[in-house]
């Protein structure tokens, strides 16, 4: 960086706000009992039923933020894999033959259920993935919902979606979700694939399988025929003989851009159809005229939402040069407001990281910044003893060529590098083998769409970040994977045209 | 482009003493603030209000919004007797329990402010008034400084000015910073000790969170002791985010100063819920310096009762109702 770093007291001649210690906020814990029961064991649910695993090996899911065990799964086997695909295979006659509106029912019936147990299924989740209450009530759940609503209005109408008069279903979708939004990635495989006519096997993942298995309770609430949806439990075997059983015709996977290439050699040369949406390392991008106050709200919900486990994340803050000094003081005000601590206590801000395998990832990269000469800062904030957790971090003085600008840290961790001028922020943005995701900040509409023209990203957010809507596609650029989920162009991962 | 760090440290006067030298300057200063995101900042504060105050600190919240409140009656029918009942309900707001703090002030208009400063005397508790032509302001200017003359001749602590929305909306703001620094000196006592001056924008006719930005930052230049949002009159009264915005301006206010200016929303707010919103809203923008009556105000009258049916709630676990308070 040219400019020296200052501290807030070094830039004005007053004094520095300081967070409040007089107003200090009671504990307001949600209940863990509104989760509902949580069962010792669970097992599969394939064919309408819960059923035992072929096999004898159970995994275990912990909550993150006290490291205790809240229930054991199965390891689901190939033998199990291809019982839930048989399953599957054999509903798909009759749910595909079904009329649209007839579809459009049960899915506008598992909304509404899902609306009325918001409250048990945010509290499962914060318990299962560590993300706070806050989120899960009001991001998470809001939108499983808003999905279901979106597709099931699509299901009738699919004769003019654009591909012409009574487009099919593929037959079988194969759909490997991650853990950073558990029900929300559900509700965005299932809600598309259900609408079409297509009928599923999904794997949640190894350490959050709580919700999607609540959410097999729901489709027998529903009434939903046996076999259209079927949840098998494991880690990544299970996984893997999932995308590779011959008897699916399309794969969905959402994860990490290893696994997904993996993937991607495995079905070459098949006639599976494939959808990847994979890791990301999206820029941030900061211009001189941007609305600040807003600008830095906008930078930490990108990067600090969901504990940055989010594949979307504004991970590469790019602030132009003249006004860096001023931006990063009140990034770093606000950042010391941040409230890390209890997922369930309504007023947290930043819960726990999911696992102890991310923490280390993250603790590596955040080492690896260091040693690469970049400067960390973090705010002071009491961690909980036990669980695992990561303050929100910043490192600034970060340049094109440390690790921590161009791997996927998957964590609170915030690189900061600057720009001169709206060409070399668009080179910088796009100077990454990832293409999720990108945001601008400018008061300016004309330099909006010329940055957004040029920016090489699925999508890009204009004056806001990390912005849901099922009525919008996303998807990604490059390595971030290929199709589209959400909007009508979702529709089109699960047909045949 | 960055008006506020380049005039913030080191320039001469604190940076700001020369933005009024003329239209041209004030003007290229105001449009040179960082705009505002409606979206953005609408959203932050709509997040700041779901923060979850329960037990001891809604005790203490309660107890600090009652101490913040500047009781208000601005009616055509007040009389002297209705101004001395408001008194007594702010020095003494729950009859029945003596620890509730009393109200910061007691906001009348100018013709009362001697039978509050009255009813009031040796009790601590301020007597606010409203001047300048309230609420629309459309008077000329001898007349507004009379106006505040004569309220603080008759012993207000503080005024409570309007601005020229008419003349702010058609861009003559040297006109309104000229008028805003002629009240002021008209605060002035005799003793050289001056009566403090709240600034009242009237944010529901401002319209724009740009507006209300420049209108903040023209203010507090002109030298207002607190910025006010609206006078209870017009049909949008304070709002969060209107708020919020505020206190971002008072907060960069004084780190490129060194000046301390209080907010004080008005109008509108009448629930407890609602009241903890805006603590909840200063606690996280400005931190313990402005939590104190003497930084933070509530404009309000109804918001007292609530405030004390749930502090009623909080120390005996019922609900009493409207009529286990007083009315006043």
């Amino acid at each position: 960086m040219a400019k020296t770093k200052k501290t807030e007291t070094e830039t004005g001649t007053g004094q520095p706000v300081r967070a409040g210690s007089l107003f200090a906020y009671a504990p307001a814990p949600e209940s863990p009992a509104a989760a509902g029961e949580i069962a010792t064991g669970y097992g599969h649910f394939i064919g309408g039923e819960f059923v035992d695993s072929s096999g004898s090996q159970a995994l275990k899911t912990v909550n993150p933020a006290t490291e205790q065990v809240l229930a054991e799964f199965a390891q689901g086997t190939e033998e199990d894999v291809d019982r839930a695909v048989r399953a599957a295979r054999k509903a798909f006659a009759d749910w595909s033959a079904l009329p649209g509106s007839e579809r459009a029912k049960y899915l506008f019936r598992i909304a509404r259920i899902v609306q009325e147990r918001s409250r048990e299924l945010a509290v499962l989740e914060s318990l299962d993935n560590g993300k706070p209450i806050r989120e899960t009530r009001d991001v998470d759940l809001p939108l499983v919902a808003a999905h279901f609503f979106y597709y099931a209005g699509w299901a009738d109408k699919l004769d003019f979606a654009g591909w012409g008069p009574n487009p099919r279903p593929l037959g079988v979708a194969a759909q490997v979700i991650p853990w950073n939004f558990p029900l929300l990635m559900l509700a965005w495989k299932i809600a598309p694939a259900l609408a079409t006519g297509n009928t599923v096997v999904l794997k949640p993942a190894e350490t959050t399988p709580l919700t999607a298995l609540r959410f097999a309770e729901i489709c027998r609430q529903a009434g939903l025929p046996e076999g259209v949806v079927n949840i098998v439990t494991g880690d990544g075997r299970t996984g893997a003989a999932l995308t590779a059983h011959p008897d699916v015709n399309k794969v969905a996977f959402t994860g990490s851009t290893p696994v997904g290439r993996a993937i991607a050699k495995q079905l070459a040369g098949t006639r599976t159809k494939l959808g990847l949406e994979l890791g990301g390392k999206a820029a941030n991008i900061v211009f001189d005229d941007a609305p600040l106050d807003q600008a830095v709200e906008g930078i930490v919900n990108g990067i600090f939402f969901n504990q940055g486990h989010v594949c979307c994340a504004g991970s590469r803050l790019l602030v132009q040069e003249s006004v860096q000094d001023e931006l990063l003081d009140a990034l770093k005000r606000r950042m010391g407001t941040l409230r890390v601590g209890d997922p369930l206590d309504k007023n947290t801000d930043v819960g726990a990281i999911n696992s102890a395998a991310q923490l280390a990832r993250i603790t590596e990269l955040a080492a690896a910044g260091e040693q690469e000469g970049a400067e960390r800062w973090a705010p002071e904030c009491e961690l909980p003893g036990a669980g695992y957790w990561f303050r929100p971090t910043l490192f600034t003085g970060v340049s094109q060529a440390h690790r921590i600008a161009r791997e996927e840290i998957f964590g609170p961790v915030l690189s900061v590098l600057t720009f001169r001028t709206p060409a070399e922020a668009v080179e910088k943005a796009n100077n990454t083998p990832y293409g999720l995701s990108a945001g601008i900040w400018t008061e300016k509409g004309s330099r909006i769409l010329w940055m957004a023209n040029r920016l090489r990203a699925g999508v890009v957010w204009a004056n806001t970040f990390n912005k849901f809507d099922p009525t919008s596609p996303f998807g990604g650029y490059k390595e971030s994977g290929y199709g589209r989920e959400g909007g009508r162009h979702g529709l089109e991962a699960y047909l045949d045209v | 482009m960055s008006t506020l760090a380049a005039n913030a440290p080191g320039a001469a006067g604190g940076g700001l003493s020369d933005v009024a030298a003329s239209e041209a300057t004030l003007r290229r200063f105001l449009h040179g603030l960082p705009g505002v995101d409606q979206v953005g900042l609408e959203s932050r504060a709509a997040t700041l209000g779901t923060r979850s105050i329960k037990t001891t600190a809604k005790a203490f919240a309660i107890d600090l919004a009652i101490s913040m409140i500047d009781l208000t009656t601005l009616e055509g029918a007040d009389t002297a007797g209705k101004v001395r009942s408001l008194c007594a309900k702010g020095l003494h707001p729950d009859p029945t329990d003596r620890s509730v703090p009393q109200v910061a002030a007691i906001c009348v208009y100018p013709d009362m402010v001697a039978t509050a400063k009255e009813a009031l005397r040796g009790s601590g508790v301020q007597v606010a008034s409203v001047a300048t032509a309230f609420p629309s302001g459309r008077a000329g200017l001898p007349v507004k400084l009379a106006d505040t003359a004569e309220a603080v001749a008759a012993g207000a602590d503080e005024i409570d000015m309007v601005i020229d929305r008419g003349a702010f909306l058609s861009g003559r703001y040297l006109e309104v910073f000229e008028t805003i620094k002629a009240v002021k000196a008209a605060c002035e006592r005799p003793d050289g000790t001056s009566a403090h001056l709240k600034v009242i924008f009237e944010t529901g006719e401002l319209q724009t969170y740009d507006n209300v930005r420049r209108a903040s930052w023209l203010a507090m230049i002109a030298g207002a002791d607190f910025i006010k949002t609206s006078t209870g009159k017009v049909a949008v009264n304070a709002t969060q985010p209107v708020t919020l915005l505020m206190l971002e301006a008072v907060r960069d206010f004084r780190a490129a100063t060194g000046v301390q200016v209080g907010v004080k929303p008005a109008g509108g707010i009448r629930t407890t819920k609602d009241a903890m919103k805006y603590l909840v809203m200063v606690n996280e923008t400005l931190g313990d310096d402005w939590l104190s009556p003497h930084w933070f105000r509530f404009g309000a009258s109804s918001l007292l009762n609530d405030l004390l049916m749930q502090r009623q709630k909080l120390s005996t676990g019922r609900y009493s109702g409207p009529d286990y308070v007083t009315v006043d």
